[in-house]
């Protein structure tokens, strides 16, 4: 296929060709209000799909892999949605390479082999060309040897523990250490905090990411930890920590709980009279976002502070326009939180990275992604690293009774993604 | 005991001819008709459902034999295919594939849970041969330390049921607190290769279906044996009258324990092949949950038949994973109404369907052979009597 003579396209007629001359004098005259807008015809699909996987001449096929069913289900929703609004608002722009974004979505049933065995189906008999997908870490390692063995390409959005660096993936979420590093100088800096309690849910993630802060406490600022405990996935008394947090009086409590342990826990900080407002022990937390506060309830939280890299209250034009048509899509009453923001970017990496390699393929798709830019991304601007993570500034918000975070710090610049950190091992 | 002194016929023989039938059909349609109609991908699923069965033939055993009813045979399972990828994750574990850790030459978990060297009870796991040896004799013995402790204390039915879906509930606990030691909520991840053979490729995946199915087989095997064993029939009898069976001399406890531990032993040779199959292991198969979901696969195919718990466990399995494909928004309610439907609809399953319709007609057509059997085996037992004769000396 070679690029058609300019009078070809205005041919209309029933057959499939035509069709597809009717799709790209659509997309021609879509050219004229966003200049970027490109033409199937100038990417014949032999050209820029040389490995077999399911790009036609007018759609691509990509994968949504996450739990629509089980107990993981209320976290990954909202990545589906942001997912989807993404593709839908990709595709309303002339889609990537001329070509609409069309989806299969499979359900990981919040289990791993579930994970794993969708995973196969999608990149073995589908054959998409790429998967937004997992949420958990465990989800994760399960499908990524699948990931490996028949070159998939990954974007996973969660904020995640690090030490990982697959080059079938893009970790849209923050590593550990971009998320950790600088909530605590924040923290130390102006609250002038000394001694930390650290607590978490007991996996890997919390017990990652409390090792990187312990190192950084105790190496990097000079501070001390007073204490540091972990309880089952699922866990809902906390009631003996809270006693040892009253008695021992840290200056910060650290608490990386997960799901629906968050709800007791913050309860039962409430009950035993611990007002975070007052900042006495002040609370800071990695692991609760908007989605989660809509469980706690906003007057239970109320003061706490969170450190991750989006809230839904930031103020700039693209967030504005984000959280406007995130809700128009999936109605008034949602909120955004760190991780459905980071799924939304996907979407948007992958149609840049294809762009810029002019082809599908998953290994030129590979090398194009480092260096990707995207000036539009909810969060501000973010930068695809070489480690396939992104460059992103981190963030402190202030619980509000609403469940909304008010944003009190940002870093002035990119925090360097590192997942594998020295000294911090 | 006059059911002992002369036996039906029938039932003494190892095989009748429907039994081998039903055997035939099925080994057809694992090693012909499954790989020649289904490709790579879709066989490895079958060989992972295969997996499950398994679990299925041993809860026949406990359960519609012996009437026990297990809820934590996930463990077992669980325990066969952790001792399977603790050999495969420390064959992976190379010094020059960690060699980005703080300690190379341990698993990756290890490392990130601050371990500095393999603990003691990893060590062994070096070696294929134990390996192999502990995948069966590590649930048996948990198996029997559980069987000894319940049914010498007359623990049955309900209470029992209850005490082993506890017993799941800690397995998965332990396995979750214990992160360093065994992976926590990630499970043992990224297993490569099983004596240098590389168990990711479909052709792998394949030979390892294969594999699989001649297991199953054997399995079946042994437990066939069992069931029309002496002791096969005295199960039935502790079953549906203890106390007679007490009163008559025997030892119930022992009957007992013998099948739970057969069933353990089932399970884990189950949980290593699916450790193989799908390339990992983690408590999500441990857990009362899945331990449930085996009952079912038992339940769907009937409790009371070998052959039936195969088939139900890759019918439940199949129905899942076709379900939550064309529907994901909707295949749990799909399931939850198939299983209504079967209990509701015909509570022996797919092997009491098979009895109550088709049973009939197949004895029928096959009773020509059934007496050639018959004459052969009365011949070669005692050549001179012309009819079969009870086998009193068993």
């Amino acid at each position: 296929m070679t690029k058609r003579p300019e009078s070809e396209t205005s041919t209309t007629g029933p057959s499939r060709r035509g069709v597809l001359m009717g799709a790209t004098a659509a997309a021609m005259t879509a050219s004229l209000f966003t200049p970027k807008t490109l033409r199937a015809a100038d990417f014949p699909t032999a050209e820029v799909n040389t490995t077999g996987l399911a790009v036609t001449d007018d759609a691509v096929t990509i994968g949504i892999l996450h739990s629509i069913t089980g107990t993981m289900s209320i976290s990954e929703t909202g990545s589906v949605q942001a997912e989807k609004l993404a593709i839908e608002q990709i595709n309303a722009q002339g889609g990537i390479l001329g070509r609409k974004i069309e989806y299969i979505q499979e359900d990981g049933a919040s289990d791993w082999p579930t994970f794993a065995e969708k995973s196969r189906k999608l990149l073995v008999q589908d054959k998409v060309a790429s998967v937004m997908g997992c949420w958990t870490s465990a989800s994760r390692k399960a499908v990524l040897p699948v990931f490996e063995q028949h070159n998939g390409f990954l974007y996973y959005p969660t904020f995640y523990e690090g030490l990982e660096q697959s080059p079938n993936v893009i970790y849209t979420g923050q590593e550990a250490t971009q998320q950790i590093i600088a909530g605590l100088d924040w923290v130390a800096r102006e609250k002038g905090a000394e001694t930390f309690y650290l607590l978490g849910s007991d996996y890997i993630w919390p017990r990652t990411s409390n090792k990187i802060a312990r190192k950084h406490i105790e190496n990097f600022l000079g501070k001390r930890v007073l204490g540091e405990e972990y309880y089952p996935l699922g866990h809902t008394q906390f009631n003996s920590v809270i006693n040892k947090i009253r008695l021992r009086k840290p200056d910060v409590i650290y608490a990386i709980v997960v799901g629906g342990s968050n709800v007791a826990f913050y309860k039962q900080l409430k009950a035993a009279g611990i007002d975070m407002t007052e900042e006495k022990p002040l609370l800071l937390t990695i692991s609760v976002t908007e989605d989660e506060i809509r469980g706690i309830g906003g007057e239970n939280i109320e003061g706490a502070y969170a450190c991750m890299k989006y809230f839904q209250s930031l103020d700039n034009e693209n967030n504005i326009e984000f959280v406007k048509a995130f809700k128009e899509m999936w109605g008034d009453d949602m909120v955004i939180g760190d991780v459905t923001q980071a799924a939304y970017l996907g979407p948007w990496l992958y149609k840049a990275a294809v762009e810029k390699a002019g082809s599908f393929d998953v290994d030129k798709v590979r090398e194009a992604s480092p260096g990707i830019e995207l000036d539009t991304a909810p969060e501000g601007y973010v930068k695809v690293h070489e480690n396939h993570h992104l460059w992103s500034k981190t963030r402190v918000g202030r619980a509000q009774a609403d469940g909304q975070y008010d944003v009190v710090f940002e870093t002035a610049d990119l925090v360097e993604p590192d997942p594998f950190p020295e000294g911090y091992q | 005991m006059s059911d002992v002194s002369t036996p039906d016929p029938r039932q003494s023989r190892l095989f009748t001819a429907s039994e081998l039938l039903g055997y035939l059909v099925l080994a057809a349609v694992i090693f012909i008709v499954l790989p020649s109609v289904l490709d790579a991908f879709r066989l490895n699923l079958f060989g992972k459902y295969l997996s499950y069965a398994f679990v299925a033939i041993g809860l026949v055993l406990c359960w519609g034999v012996g009437g026990i009813l297990s809820l934590g045979q996930g463990v077992f399972f669980g325990l066969g295919g952790y001792c399977m990828a603790m050999f495969l994750k420390l064959e992976a574990s190379t010094p020059e594939n960690t060699s980005i850790q703080s300690t190379p030459g341990i698993p990756d978990f290890m490392d990130w849970n601050q371990l500095t060297e393999l603990p003691w009870w990893w060590v062994p796991f070096n070696s294929l041969t134990f390996t192999v040896v502990a995948i069966v004799v590590v649930p048996v013995i948990l198996a029997f330390i559980i069987g000894f402790a319940m049914f010498t204390r007359r623990v049955g039915g309900v209470y029992f049921a209850i005490i082993t879906q506890a017993i799941a509930a800690i397995a998965t606990i332990l396995i979750i607190g214990q992160q360093g030691f065994t992976g926590g909520v990630n499970g043992i991840t990224d297993l490569r290769t099983l004596m240098g053979w590389d168990i990711r490729p479909d052709s792998a995946k394949t030979a390892l279906y294969f594999v699989n199915g001649v297991l199953l087989f054997a399995v079946l095997f042994v437990a066939h044996m069992i069931l029309k064993s002496k002791a096969g029939r005295l199960m039935i009898a502790i079953r549906d009258r203890e106390d007679r069976v007490r009163f008559s001399g025997y030892n119930v406890a022992n009957f007992k324990i013998f099948v739970f531990c057969a069933g353990a032993a089932f399970a884990a040779i189950g949980g290593a092949m699916f450790t193989l199959q799908v390339g990992f292991i983690s408590p999500t198969l441990v857990g009362i949950v899945p331990s449930i979901y085996m009952v079912i696969f038992c339940a769907v195919g009937g409790r009371l038949s070998l052959l039936g718990a195969v088939y139900g466990a890759l019918l439940v399995n199949w129905a899942q994973t076709t379900f939550s494909e064309s529907f994901p928004e909707l295949w749990l309610l799909a399931m939850g109404a198939l299983f209504i439907a079967v209990v509701m609809a015909f509570p022996l399953g797919l092997a009491g369907l098979y009895d109550d319709y088709l049973k009939r007609h197949i004895d029928r057509l096959l009773a020509p052979v059934d007496r050639m059997m018959m004459r052969r085996a009365a011949r070669k037992t005692s050549p001179k009597a012309p009819a079969p004769t009870a086998q009193a000396a068993e």
